[in-house]
């Protein structure tokens, strides 16, 4: 997927959630996205990046502006080499509702953005990717 | 493989581009696609080399794997090419043309070389077949889309104009809507409820639904949605509007509305009355004339 | 480290959340405010979030906490001022923030805590008699 802009940024201490938080709505801004759809995935950033930062020990996302047959998007794609997510499953349904569960909001990322995938294995860190298009 | 295309195929194209482009053009302008007068002699010429060229490149590094990197620049040029033809308001056909037109062209090239085993060529020409074809339905796939995109673009336009908002009293709204409530219309209602909740500081919102034949479970959800997001920024919501069949598919799906919801939407505006602290009077009109005051019962009672 | 002012706003406390915060600042407000409404003995929580234009679910679960521990010292919390983007993307998170009263603004926010510190008056009145 054609990719006009990138860059990426490390996410090591809390500033930085902060820091990818503004980033993704520069992004969405340029994109275009109505405000809600901005709304949505700043806030889906600001549940990867932190997940990445508390459960993952850190480590950094990928900021991309997509643009594929005439249509724009944003992409971000969160890694670490944290434990990994065993159920992965489980990990999407349980969340904040729950009260318990690892509090991941993986779900509810997930229903913010258009696109959302994940890989993970335990020992074997985590990637999350989420895209929002135009 | 049988069908199996390589670096072969993209030489042959290559070496045959100066018969198969003027006689592709002829089997598009026999189609027709130059009498509607939305695209020149000279650019349908331009779009087919460069087709032609991207396609022979793609055929070079990667063979008949359309799926595969080598063909994203045709799959770019192709989805630009669709756009702009759904945009000018061709036909599906008249799009696939353009690639479908390409085949007997090719097919052509083929049967003249003389380098080629008859079974060589028979696999050949299977090959161009299947990869033409996914081309092709790629190609209607992206005319496809880009309809859609602009049948929703012109749906939202809609919404916005279609479901305005009311002041029924000081902070009580009332948002009729009226027809198939699908997952695109509702976001842009909901949105412009909020905004407005927030603009004249309403206390409460109903949303009557006389006017919506059909609430199934994508619906509800919508509109319960909706409720939430009234409620979390300190306005509440009612229903109204709720018909007996709507009441038991809603009941049938298992759908909750923890909201309050009345048949009509003045069942709902008193709830709302009372619920902000007043209440109707009625006054006597007897007493506002003179010479009838302290008549019982007054006029019109 | 800046910390989030507090206002005392009649037998209220008043915050005004204007910046995008980071963790540790979020959880500073918290532990602020738990130490005012003891030391002003206040009855009331008005969080003023309508210039946040991002509320996650870390600044979902700080208004839950800091709902929780001011009910347990006799204190209502009223969050106001949330703006629609955040309500819509809310409710899509599934945070429900369902122990957190909620207002347009300041004003139906103060109004809000009057009405239930008047009932809950009341109620205490009748079961003295």
């Amino acid at each position: 997927m054609p990719t006009t802009k990138t860059e990426r940024v490390d996410i090591s201490q809390s500033d930085d959630v902060v820091r990818v938080r503004q980033l993704t709505r520069t992004y969405a801004l340029e994109v275009g996205l109505s405000l809600v759809d901005q709304t949505k995935i700043v806030t889906a950033s600001s549940e990867l990046a932190r997940n990445t930062l508390d459960y993952g020990g850190g480590g950094q996302v990928m900021l991309e502006l997509l643009e594929q047959g005439g249509r724009r998007g944003v992409r971000l794609t969160f890694e670490d080499k944290g434990p990994g997510i065993a159920d992965i499953e489980q990990a999407l349904k349980d969340g904040f509702t729950s009260g318990k569960g690892m509090g991941l909001g993986l779900g509810g990322a997930k229903r913010l953005c258009n696109e959302f995938s994940i890989d993970s294995k335990p020992g074997e860190g985590t990637k999350v990717s989420i895209a929002r298009w135009k | 493989m049988a069908g199996e295309l390589n670096g072969e195929i993209a030489a042959l194209v290559n070496r045959n581009e100066q018969i198969i482009l003027p006689e592709w053009m002829e089997l598009q302008k026999k189609a027709g696609t130059l009498h509607t007068g939305r695209i020149s002699e000279g650019e349908l010429q331009s779009e087919s080399k460069n087709f032609l060229h991207l396609l022979r490149d793609a055929l070079a590094k990667g063979g008949s794997d359309f799926a595969g990197a080598a063909y994203e620049p045709a799959k770019a040029m192709l989805s630009e090419l669709s756009r702009s033809r759904a945009q000018q308001g061709f036909s599906p056909t008249e799009t696939a043309t353009f690639i479908f037109s390409l085949k007997q062209p090719l097919f052509n090239a083929v049967n003249r070389d003389k380098t080629f085993s008859a079974e060589r060529i028979a696999a050949v020409i299977w090959g161009l077949t299947l990869l033409l074809d996914e081309i092709g339905l790629y190609t209607l796939e992206i005319f496809q889309k880009s309809r859609e995109e602009v049948i929703v673009r012109q749906q939202r336009e809609i919404s916005e104009l279609s479901t305005p908002v009311v002041k029924l009293w000081d902070g009580i709204l009332a948002l009729p809507l009226i027809g198939t409530l699908d997952s695109q219309r509702t976001q842009v209602v909901m949105e412009n409820l909020l905004q407005t909740i927030v603009d004249v500081e309403a206390e409460i919102a109903i949303i009557d639904i006389t006017g919506v034949p059909t609430v199934d479970t994508l619906t509800a959800q919508h509109l319960l949605k909706t409720v939430a997001a009234a409620r979390l920024m300190g306005a509440d919501c009612l229903i109204s509007g709720i018909r007996p069949q709507i009441a038991q598919t809603m009941v049938h799906l298992g759908v909750e509305l923890n909201v309050i919801s009345k048949a009509s939407l003045a069942d709902a505006f008193a709830v709302a009355l009372r619920q902000t602290g007043r209440a109707v009077m009625k006054v006597n009109r007897a007493d506002k004339q003179t010479g009838l005051a302290g008549k019982a019962g007054g006029q019109g009672a | 480290m800046d910390r989030i002012p507090i206002l005392k706003f009649g037998n209220a406390l008043l915050v005004t959340i204007q910046v995008d915060m980071h963790d540790r600042l979020a959880t500073a407000l918290e532990e602020d405010l738990t130490g005012k409404i003891v030391s002003h003995n206040a009855r009331g929580v008005l969080i003023d979030i309508s210039a946040l234009e991002i509320v996650d679910s870390f600044i979902g679960r700080m208004l839950d906490n800091i709902a929780a521990v001011s009910r347990i010292l006799d204190a209502d919390t009223v969050v106001v001022g949330m703006r629609p983007a955040v309500a819509i993307t809310l409710v899509e998170l599934g945070l429900s923030l369902t122990g957190v009263k909620t207002a347009l603004n300041v004003e139906r926010g103060m109004a809000l805590i009057q009405d239930r510190l008047v009932e809950s008056e009341a109620a205490d009145a009748d079961d003295e008699d």
